[in-house]
Formats: structure tokens, sequence, C-alpha cells
């Protein structure tokens, strides 16, 4: 073999590595920067107090929290799962136990179409659904844009995981002489965990939403007060926060951004080492 | 013996199937209210798409500048990120010791887990600065006889922008690529050395071009992830809708301009909230027709390897 081939060889692979690199180098930036830049200002205060006036040169100024936006994301999180989680799960049933048909096959796929629907679409459409009609901003109308966002998630995630489980569970089952929709309990029981996977999978997924609570919850308020008026977020004051000019609201903001990189990546690589070796697309 | 179907069998059944149809009802409603609310300026026909005047306090409501940006953003983000992809996905693929795939994967995956506001901040404090200080004036010495890389460096720019989008490309095209990749029987491989090959040459001739189905298919969803992203863009992009032949001034895309402009669209007036509207058509039409030919083409690459393989 002659030596140009040899080289070409090397090369080859020196590029697949020097692209590795390319790619691992901004994943320990934003998590070195995010850590080293937030960490300062994560204390009780910033889980429980409210956001510190701009104004930086007044005295004294308190450095602050964003506990609104602690219990804002929380409370949408919480309705997004409420509203998402029975139809998505339920979705998931229909493909696995009977949708084995050209109806199934069409649900399946659109639920793999509509989880790539960028998600500022979703909160145009329940700015003219919801917004509109009602003619408020809401965390009601928030938590539907973050569910919208959800059922396609984890229809999928449910619907493969039913289907993973074998045969012989409905066998048995039916033997015993169980209706098919106790048996399907039965079958949804034994997947507990790798349908729970895609739930919290896609919580990790909306928790750090932002682009359709800029729609339809406007401006953030502050501490929680009615489904119909809005909330602040956690992913919100990461953007309003850092295009701020103040420096204590960036240093918040990266407080904020911290919290939400511990949550989506304590999920993330939670459920993956717990579920080891299974591919799970979210 | 023939097993009833009973009445509470009946109503599970159709119980699931109506939360099914939700997928489908949905579908509708996202064509049906995005088209519905933009009749004011679809009346306006293709000048809104062509015309590159933006002026809302103005009435004067063209899209071309936002197009552009989302284009061009795009583009970036493919030029930089596909060759990055492919290489982590043939490295994980082929040359990665047993022991580090799965950890290595894991990293590469994580990329997808970050909010996009997270990429954002980063953007604003540690890419921006990289760029103007290093990275701009670098192409601007070499390239610079190019048009898109001279004039005044920005920090807040299309291309601090398309690079953000090309790191938030990888995962998708990267972990895509390697399972097509994977899922490569090693008789292709085998082959290719029979002949003689060395390992790139076998990758390159019998590895990829066989997987390439799937290859595309990551590529066509890298580029709607790109093309749809929202929070990141607007936090280094600058929010300006103009066209400008530099890459290195500020820009605006169709996702962008909705979120920046919504907020205050109402009180100027109906108009303005229709033009958004209609770019959310636009940028729903793409996303849509993307996923479908890249699901289309991952569904066939499932059937033709007769196992339902890992994609």
């Amino acid at each position: 073999m002659n030596r140009r081939r040899i080289i070409a060889d090397k090369l080859f692979v020196g590029f697949t590595l020097v692209a590795l690199a390319f790619a691992l180098l901004p994943l320990a930036s934003i998590v070195f920067g995010v850590v080293s830049k937030g960490i300062s200002s994560i204390n009780v205060a910033f889980f429980t107090e409210l956001p510190p006036n701009p104004a930086t040169i007044q005295v004294p100024n308190p450095p602050g929290g964003l506990g609104d936006a602690v219990q804002g994301t929380l409370i949408l999180i919480g309705l997004s799962c409420v509203i998402a989680l029975p139809i998505a799960i339920l979705s998931g049933v229909y493909i696995a136990e009977y949708g084995d048909n050209y109806y199934g096959s069409v649900v399946r796929f659109l639920g793999d179409v509509l989880v790539g629907i960028p998600s500022i679409v979703t909160g145009v459409l329940v700015y003219g659904l919801i917004v509109l009609t009602f003619r408020s901003y809401s965390v009601a109308a928030a938590s539907i844009a973050l569910g919208t966002m959800m059922i396609p998630i984890v229809s999928n995630t449910t619907s493969e995981a039913l289907k993973a489980v074998p045969r012989s569970v409905r066998e048995a089952s039916f033997a015993l002489g169980i209706k098919k929709w106790r048996t399907t309990l039965l079958v949804l029981a034994n997947a507990k965990k790798a349908v729970s996977t895609g739930c919290l999978l896609a919580m990790a997924r909306i928790a750090g939403e932002t682009a359709p609570l800029l729609l339809v919850m406007g401006t953030w308020t502050l501490w929680y007060s009615g489904l119909n008026e809005p909330v602040a977020a956690l992913s919100y004051y990461v953007y309003y926060f850092a295009t701020s000019p103040f420096p204590n609201w960036i240093r918040l903001a990266w407080g904020a951004a911290l919290v939400l990189l511990v949550i989506v990546l304590a999920i993330n690589i939670g459920v993956r080492l717990v579920t080891k070796g299974q591919r799970i697309y979210a | 013996m023939k097993r009833r179907s009973d009445l509470s069998d009946q109503i599970f059944k159709v119980l699931t199937l109506a939360f099914a149809t939700v997928a489908v009802v949905l579908t509708a409603i996202y064509f049906t209210v995005v088209v519905t609310h933009s009749t004011d300026t679809l009346m306006q026909g293709l000048s809104f798409f062509f015309g590159t005047k933006w002026l809302p306090a103005g009435g004067v409501l063209e899209i071309f500048p936002m197009i552009y940006g989302s284009m061009v953003t795009s583009a970036i983000a493919l030029a930089i990120g596909v060759p990055v992809s492919l290489g982590v996905a043939v490295f994980l693929s082929e040359f990665c010791p047993h022991r580090l795939r799965s950890s290595l994967s894991l990293f590469v995956e994580m990329l997808a887990a970050i909010p996009s506001v997270v990429y954002g901040i980063w953007g604003i404090f540690v890419l921006a600065p990289i760029m103007t200080t290093t990275v701009d004036p670098f192409l601007e010495r070499y390239l610079g006889f190019l048009p898109i890389f001279s004039g005044t460096i920005f920090g807040f720019s299309i291309m601090t922008a398309g690079v953000i989008l090309s790191i938030m490309i990888i995962p998708i095209v990267a972990s895509i690529s390697r399972d097509a990749l994977q899922a490569v029987p090693d008789s292709q491989r085998e082959a290719a050395y029979a002949l003689g090959a060395t390992h790139s040459e076998a990758i390159r001739t019998s590895v990829v071009t066989y997987a390439r189905t799937g290859v595309i298919a990551s590529i066509f969803l890298g580029f709607g992830r790109a093309f749809g992203e929202t929070m990141a863009v607007i936090m280094i992009i600058g929010n300006s809708p103009v066209i400008n032949p530099s890459l290195f001034h500020a820009g605006a895309t169709l996702a962008s301009v909705i979120a920046t402009d919504f907020p205050e669209a109402p009180a100027v007036g109906p108009l303005y909230l229709s033009a958004l509207f209609e770019a959310a058509l636009a940028l729903l039409i793409v996303s849509f027709l993307v996923n479908v030919v890249a699901r289309l083409m991952i569904r066939r690459l499932i059937r033709s390897m007769g196992s339902a393989s890992l994609l």
C-alpha cells in the first residue's frame, strides 16, 4: 500500500477526532461558564426572595433572588403535565395496542413531525387560539402551549415503551380471561419505568422553554396570582435579565441558567443511567 | 373460544382513539389558526415574501430580510455543523473504543438537552466576545476580499447566530447519522477491506454511501432545528430587519422577529399582527415539510433494513 493512502487514512481518523473535540468543547465551555458564573448567586434567598431593584447604585440594594420564577416554573411544569400526560399516554396506548393499521401509523408519523415544529410556532398558535379569545396573557395559556409541546413527545415514548413489553404478558392476561382494557393497564404498569422516563424527558424539555412564554404571557409579574394571570419563569428571567444592562440582574440570570441546566442535565443523565442501553428518542 | 368484545373494551378503545386523534387535530389546528389570522397580509400576495421593507409603524410589512436571515444563519449552521457532526458520527460508530462509546454519545446528546436560553446567555457573554476579538477578525484578514467577510465587526451578528446554531444542530445530526452508520451491516465493511481499502476508504466508499438516507435525513432535521430556533438567536443576532451583505452585521430571522415583535404588535395594529402570523405560517410550512421528508426517509430506511432497528 502506498504511503499516500496510509497518510490519508491517518488524516481521516484525525479529522474525526478533531470533530469530536469541536463538539465537546462548547459543551464544556457552557457547563463551565454557567457553573462558574452562576454558583455565586445560588443561596437560600435565590429561591425565596423577589428580584432586586435594577438600580445598582441604590444603597442598600439586597441581592434578592428569583423565588417568583422558581415558583412560576414549578407551576408551569405541573400544569403542563396535568394537561398533556393523560392525553399523551392514552394516545400512546392507542398507537401501541390498537394502532396496527393505517390510522395508527399516520398518528405515529404526525407525532414525529409535531416534535419538530418550532416552539415559537406553538406560541403563535396558542396566542391565536387562547390569548386573542380571552384577551389576556395567562399562566393557563402558557401551560397549554407547553403541554402542546409535551403531547407528541410523551405519546411517542409511551407507544415505544408499550411495544417493548413482550407479547407473553398480554397473552398470559388474556388466558386468565382478563378483558383487553384491563390487560392494557397491566401492560402499562409493566412499562411504567419507560413511560415515566418519557414523561421526565418531556418535562426537562419544557422546563427551559422560553419562546412560547414570550408570546402568551407577555411581561412578567411577580408571585402567582391566579390562572388567568401571568407568572414569572426561570427561563424568561435568563433571557430578560441577561439582555438587561444591570450587573445585579445579569448575575441572577446566570443563577437561573445554572438552576435550569442542573434540572435538565440531572433528568437527562439520570434517565439514561436508569434505562441503560436503551435508545430513547424524545 | 371467541373472546367477547364487551362494552367496557369498546369504550376504552374509543377513548384511546379519541386521544390519539389529538395529533391529527393539532396538525390541522396549527395550519388553520395561523392562516386565518394572517389573512390581512396574505392579500398582499408574494410581495410580502419578496419585498425588503419592514416598517411596522408605517404599515409596510415585507419579510424578505427575515427569510434571508433564516436561510443564511441556517446555511452557516449546516456548513459548520454538518462536517463536525459527520466526523463525530463516524468516530463514534467506527473508531471509538467500545468502553467509551456510550459515555461519549451521552456527552454529545447532552448538547441537545441544554435549553436554548442557556445557549443564548453563553452566546452573549462567552461566544460573542470570542467572535469579535478572534474569529471575525481572522476571517476578515484572510477572506476579507469577499463582501460577506468584510465591514465593521459587531459581536451580535448573523455570523455569531450561525455559529451558535451550528453547535445546536450537532447532537441531532450526529446521533441520527451514528445510528444510520451503526446499522450498516459489517459485510459492507468487510467487502471493502477485501478489495484492499484502508479503514477510511472503506468508510467513505461503502459505509457512508450505504447509510446516506439516514445521513441526509439527519441533515434535514438539523436544518429544521436551526431554521426554527428562536431564543439563542434573538439574544445574539442583534435583531435588525435589514439585509446587509456582511455576515458581521446584525440581522433577524423569521423566528426571531416573531418573538421580538409579538409583544408590541397588538398595540400597533392588526396588519402588524397579521404579518407576524404569516411569518409563523412560513416557518410552519418549512419546518413541517422538512420534518415530513426526514421522517419518511427514516421510515423507508427502517423498512429497508427489515428490522425495527435503532432509528
